[in-house]
């Protein structure tokens, strides 16, 4: 499914250069749930950000279901990121003015799926996440919770084979936190396969493994 | 695509209100301001006679002055002497063809009313055919009254609502430098704009009588006299007898095959009076066509040029203007656009949309500048009122309103470049980053 060997990622800038990803080697098989566990500043989201294809990384190798990645130009990037991937983000990261649906059909319309089709898909996608009744509300009208799912849902409506999550809970109060990552947890038992960063090791511990990551390096497994 | 493209374009207007508004008006103000110049001086450089061009021809003998230089760089004077236009007259032999000039006379109204000045032209029965003048009543005089110097004049339609009430004055008489005219024709409005046979940005005159008769009665002549000689004797007849240059020539030819033969059939009129000792300077005559004329005497002068390119400036600044409220608008977006690109959206597109926001904001623009141009316009009117040539050149026909809204979005989509370019530079990871 995904498969990293020797990955490094550095920034540069005119007088620094930041090491952070260094010699990174993961394989994830389809249907896992991966929890990867750091602290602050650890590299966690620049290593979901190479792997979500958001960014390009300066050594190693990737192959995501099949294709090696590492040398493939913006178009085709894009292509790739919005057919196999979908994201969930700590701020949630919806588009204040567009309603629920409008959010949802976002990555819809880059794929250029029918009217009717999306429509379907959006219905079911909500459906899932249990805010079917919400559809025509804007982002600003629902709690923090009910905004996560909503962006879980626009991660999955397009069926991708990888689902990363950025700190999913992170600004959520636990009870709501709680029922986000059951939610998870309910979509990984359906047979998605998610790469989750956290650091909470609770969460972590419910996962199928975890990796923790320090300055840049991936310790152990 | 395109039609996401489109509603995306709309959210982001919705999204910068302001900023939109100001790039709408600052596009419409370029462009109004640009449309109105740009139809002025189109709508003045225009040929008010083109299914004519090829067969009407301005006629120049140059009978200057040898010692000096003439009226224009060719040293070619534009007018002709009277021997010279009376022997073209009565030698020529083309379709049709007319000797002129611009007279002013005293016209003396039955009953009452106070006498006035009007202003007329003098020129032969072919002019009215040769400038598709319209008859409402009536038509040109006859050829034997232009030989019989009769006392005939054909009315334009606006000396005759007020002498006759519109009606048909056709045998009527009016007065004229003190003498009886009969009224043979009266024309329906004329809108010969310029007055492509002499020259000039002011409508045709009020009455037109013989040239032979004008000659005759010595009616004051208006427009340019240029005697290079001195007179020899007094009076009318040896002004007429001189080499003074004051008339205008054109010949209307039934082919324009024709135009090598009759320039030649001048030139030989040329050698024949150099061998009389006229035309001292070498031989050199010529024909314009209406379109080549305008152009010879420069009827749209340089200041309009400028004034165009004054414009286009001004357009330009307005467009730089537009560059910058695009960029505050396009980078101010970053956490939108981290979520398209995250999506799927590849830079091409996220440019592309920029362009199509752009655009529709350039359709508004030009849309409101059309407003702008036609207020501006109409302002010119109402400040010129009643001149009708300005009322002539203010006009904007539905090509022009095409061509301002096509202008408009171009140029919108060319003020868009750079901030599309920069707003879909990023890569995702640092739109994310930057929007937090
Ligand atoms: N665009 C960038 N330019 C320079 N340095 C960067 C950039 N992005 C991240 N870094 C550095 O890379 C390192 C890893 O950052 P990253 O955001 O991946 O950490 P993180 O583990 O996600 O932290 P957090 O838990 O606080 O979100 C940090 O030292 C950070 O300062
Ligand atoms: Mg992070």
């Amino acid at each position: 499914m995904l498969e990293m060997s020797g990955v490094a990622k550095r920034y540069r800038t005119a007088t620094v250069e930041t090491r952070a990803l260094e010699g990174v080697n993961l394989s994830v098989l389809e249907g896992e749930f991966v929890a990867i566990v750091g602290p602050s500043g650890s590299g966690k989201t620049t290593f979901l950000n190479v792997a979500g294809l958001l960014e390009s990384f300066d050594e190693g190798t990737y192959e995501l279901d099949g294709d090696d990645v590492s040398k493939l130009n913006d178009s085709k990037r894009s292509r790739l990121r919005n057919q196999k991937i979908g994201f969930i983000f700590q701020n949630f990261n919806l588009i204040p003015d567009l309603s629920v649906f409008d959010n949802i059909d976002v990555p819809l319309r880059y794929r250029r799926f029918p009217a009717r089709e999306r429509k379907d898909r959006i219905q079911n996608a909500l459906d899932r996440v249990g805010l079917l009744g919400r559809i025509h509300h804007l982002p600003g009208q629902l709690s923090g919770g009910q905004q996560q799912r909503v962006a879980i849902a626009r991660a999955l409506v397009g069926e991708p084979r990888l689902l990363l999550a950025d700190e999913p809970t992170g600004n959520l109060d636990s009870k709501t936190a709680e029922g986000v990552f059951d939610l998870l947890l309910e979509l990984h038992s359906s047979g998605s396969t998610i790469l989750m960063v956290t650091h909470e090791d609770s969460l972590a511990s419910h996962t199928t493994r975890s990796i923790h990551i320090r300055d840049g390096f991936f310790e152990s497994e | 695509m395109l039609r996401y493209n489109i509603f995306l374009a709309a959210r982001g207007i919705r999204r910068h209100p302001i900023l939109s508004a100001l790039m709408a008006v600052a596009v419409a103000l370029g462009i109004a301001m640009f449309m109105s110049i740009f139809t002025i001086s189109q709508s003045m450089s225009k040929n008010p006679l083109p299914q004519k061009n090829d067969f009407l021809y301005r006629v120049q003998l140059d009978a200057g002055d040898p010692n000096r230089p003439g009226d224009d760089p060719e040293n070619r004077p534009h007018q002709l002497t009277y021997m010279d236009a009376l022997a073209l007259m009565r030698e020529g032999w083309a379709l049709r063809q007319s000797a002129m000039f611009g007279i002013s006379a005293i016209i003396r109204p039955e009953g009452a009313e106070v006498p006035f000045e009007v202003f007329g032209r003098a020129a032969y029965s072919d002019f009215f055919s040769m400038f598709d003048a319209p008859f409402k009543y009536g038509g040109p005089w006859s050829d034997p009254a232009d030989e019989n110097r009769e006392r005939v004049v054909v009315l334009a339609a606006s000396i005759n609502d007020q002498l006759f009430g519109g009606e048909d004055s056709v045998g009527e008489h009016i007065t004229l430098k003190e003498e009886l005219f009969r009224v043979v024709g009266v024309l329906e409005e004329w809108n010969l704009l310029p007055r492509v046979y002499d020259y000039e940005w002011s409508p045709t005159e009020d009455t037109f009588i013989p040239f032979t008769t004008a000659a005759e009665m010595e009616f004051d002549r208006r427009g340019s006299t240029n005697c290079w000689q001195s007179i020899p004797g007094q009076g009318h007849q040896a002004f007429l007898a001189s080499e003074c240059i004051w008339i205008q020539f054109w010949v209307e030819l039934s082919d324009p095959s024709e135009r090598t033969s009759y320039l030649s059939f001048l030139d030989s009129y040329a050698n024949q009076q150099k061998e009389l000792g006229r035309f001292q300077r070498p031989l050199d005559n010529a024909m314009h066509t209406i379109d080549e004329w305008s152009k010879y005497i420069r009827a749209v002068d340089e200041g309009i040029v400028v004034t165009i390119i004054i414009a286009l400036l001004f357009l330009i600044v307005c467009l730089i203007n537009s560059i910058g409220l695009l960029l505050a608008k396009f980078l101010s977006r970053n956490s939108e656009l981290a979520v398209h690109r995250a999506m799927g959206a590849s830079r091409v597109q996220l440019f592309t949309r920029f362009l199509v926001e752009s655009a529709c904001i350039g359709f508004t623009g030009g849309l409101l500048g059309l407003v702008f141009a036609w207020l501006g316009l109409m302002g010119i009117r109402v400040l010129f009122r009643g001149e009708s040539v300005v009322a002539h050149v203010t006009q904007l026909d539905f090509s022009l309103a095409v061509g301002t809204i096509l202008l408009a979005i171009a140029a919108s989509l060319a003020a868009s470049l750079y901030p599309a370019w920069r707003g879909s530079r990023g890569t995702p990871a640092s739109l994310l980053r930057d929007a937090k």
